[in-house]
């Protein structure tokens, strides 16, 4: 009844997606294409006219250029900085998320002032990315700053010759890149605990209780039921912090502006500098870069589109055939 | 038996003390980052430079303003316009124009309806930065850049915004109530205006406060799209507080970021509980 008639008003559905399908093509889909484009062409230059751009002779040179490159300011290490920097704040991130899920969804020891835990946890999440960045850009400045002068009185109270220098920190490529991953650690754990926390509320609490009757321990019963329950989530907060991950751009671009000897540019930072900042404004190399992290991000989002497919569907179909077994086994 | 309880209630005390310990331990670095800049912020460069580290505040703080009187590249009340200006219309734009679609996507049927849905997921994801070359050579060509509306209108087409909408037509729009309002005789424009958006409520107020903070905090559009200092929004401002004219006025820097920080945990103590809340809406669903 309902159908016939939605049926007549079928119209309205394409109409009301108009404003968002114009948008969509002006400001998203033609910028993408015309990246893509770019990335094939000879478009170098701030002034220079697009009319004026070529096709090269070698469609993919700007690709085989890009990935050839090696040493410091390089795409791929660029690449291999932010995977390396994602990896170091991901898994303490997300062990971290999990121990404090563990502790507050746990309902043996109830655990007072959660609420307030969360909202100090989350906190960092909150602020502009680039006013943190500056934040410990301040912190760790050379050579007098806060952590200079920590590390300064705790040298000289356990070495005797101690010339009382200052230490430059974002010189040192790995403490640099630690930095980053400490910060992005910093900004997401309350986020990732919080999804977390709300996955395991939603678990039917029947199973705990039986897990409780039978003399599973806390360990036990974390593992072994509470983790599997929220495989979908830790898919979902794995996949999409991996995207923004290979977007991170605001904190390494900041902190130290890619440095020290480019070992926290980013792959976003990478692209950044070639098309704005590289006195021949490499916009072609920029946008086969571009196009080279679009294919992996769009690898990663079909992943994300398979986790989050459609479950009722096939749960009721699981359903129905434990129900047509039953009756098997009745009859 | 009655030893065994014993231990295990000591087992349960001792783990109860080390999660409260980790977890203040963790709260004071989610503070401390604040509280130091915040201090800092009031004391110049001389106190700075002796004990960097300080829980006291000074009175140095209108001494710090004025430097950016002298030094004016900072400017944060043009900044905080224009990022008000920005976030504000962006998320206008992105809250209605999402809920339209969105309830395009679940009041009616149409032949084209779920390749459309499954097309906004697919390109749910798609970041900024992809598109950054090919989206700033359009607006160059334009003579747009500068112009703050470029960082507003795009904001109609949100895909992830759509599709958190839409979960939440799926499970609280009754197609009865749509139905009565059509034989009372309202068009579907204004039934989508007048009778969906405020069952919509709720919704639109948790995305508002992601989408606004989001935009707000956005450098990397910004950054490309806004060259003339006039049109800078707040991270952009930020941004200029590494340059070397500030170099060495430690205490300015840090009042700068304060600028920068203290309105938004001024509002996320406010909204926190709908914030908090809010956060796993979009990803349980």
């Amino acid at each position: 009844m309902n159908k016939k008639k939605s049926v007549n008003y079928a119209k309205f559905g394409y109409i009301f997606s108009i404003p968002f399908v114009v948008a969509y093509l002006i400001f998203q889909l033609y910028p993408v294409l015309y990246t893509v484009v770019i990335g094939f062409t000879d478009l170098e230059g701030l002034t220079t006219p697009v009319s004026s751009m070529h096709i090269l002779s070698n469609p993919f040179q700007n690709f085989i250029d890009i990935l050839k490159g090696s040493g410091a300011g390089s795409f791929r290490l660029c690449l291999f900085n932010t995977v390396v920097m994602w990896v170091c704040n991901f898994i303490p991130q997300i062990a971290l998320a999990l121990l404090l899920t563990a502790w507050f969804t746990d309902d043996r020891s109830k655990i007072k002032g959660q609420g307030l835990f969360k909202v100090l946890f989350y906190l960092p999440n909150i602020i502009t990315a680039a006013s943190v960045a500056i934040l410990f850009q301040a912190f760790l400045s050379y050579p007098i700053g806060p952590l200079n002068s920590i590390r300064s009185s705790i040298l000289s109270t356990f070495s005797s010759n101690f010339d009382g220098k200052g230490y430059n920190f974002l010189n040192n490529k790995a403490f640099t890149r630690g930095v980053v991953s400490f910060i992005q650690f910093w900004m997401w754990y309350g986020n990732t605990m919080v999804l977390l926390i709300a996955g395991v509320i939603g678990i039917d609490p029947a199973i705990f209780e039986a897990a409780q009757i039978d003399g599973a321990s806390r360990t036990q019963t974390f593992f072994k039921i509470t983790i599997p329950c929220i495989r979908t989530i830790l898919l979902y907060v794995l996949v999409t912090s991996m995207i923004g991950g290979l977007n991170m751009f605001d904190i390494p671009h900041l902190l130290n502006r890619g440095g020290p000897d480019g070992a926290t540019t980013t792959t976003a930072v990478y692209i950044y500098k070639q098309a704005f900042q590289n006195p021949r404004y490499q916009y072609n190399k920029a946008a086969a870069a571009s196009i080279i992290m679009f294919v992996i991000i769009m690898i990663l989002t079909l992943c994300l589109f398979y986790i989050l497919r459609d479950k009722d569907e096939e749960e009721l179909k699981k359903l129905r055939k434990k129900e047509r077994k039953a009756l098997k086994h009745q009859a | 038996m009655s030893s065994q309880s014993l231990s295990k209630s000591r087992d349960s005390f001792l783990i109860k003390v080390v999660v409260y310990v980790v977890c203040i331990i963790l709260a004071i670095i989610s503070i401390m980052p604040f509280w130091i800049m915040l201090v800092n912020a009031t004391r110049n460069s001389e106190q700075i430079s002796s004990h960097p580290i300080s829980l006291i505040p000074s009175s140095h703080l209108i001494d710090n303003k004025n430097v950016f009187e002298k030094k004016p590249s900072f400017q944060p009340v043009t900044g905080f316009i224009n990022s008000f200006i920005v976030s504000t219309g962006a998320t206008v734009c992105a809250l209605y124009f999402s809920s339209l679609t969105a309830y395009a996507l679940s009041a009616y049927e149409w032949k084209l309806r779920d390749g459309f849905f499954k097309f906004i997921m697919g390109v749910m994801m798609i970041p900024a930065q992809c598109t950054m070359i090919g989206f700033f050579k359009m607006i160059y060509s334009l003579h747009l850049t500068n112009n703050l509306m470029i960082l507003i209108i795009p904001a109609v087409a949100s895909p992830a915004v759509v599709f958190f909408m839409r979960q939440y037509l799926q499970s609280s729009l009754s197609m009865e109530i749509v139905q009565s309002a059509r034989i009372d005789g309202a068009g579907e424009f204004r039934t989508f205006n007048s009778i969906v958006l405020p069952i919509m409520k709720p919704a639109l107020a948790t995305q508002a406060i992601f989408i606004y903070v989001g935009t707000w905090n956005e450098l990397f559009r910004p950054l490309v799209i806004l060259t003339e200092g006039s049109k800078k929004t707040m991270p952009i401002m930020v941004s200029l507080l590494n340059g070397d004219i500030y170099r060495v006025e430690y205490g300015a820097i840090y009042l700068g970021l304060a600028i920068t920080i203290l309105p938004l945990i001024v509002v996320y103590i406010i909204l926190s509980k709908y914030i908090v809340s809010g956060v796993s809406l979009g990803a349980v669903k």
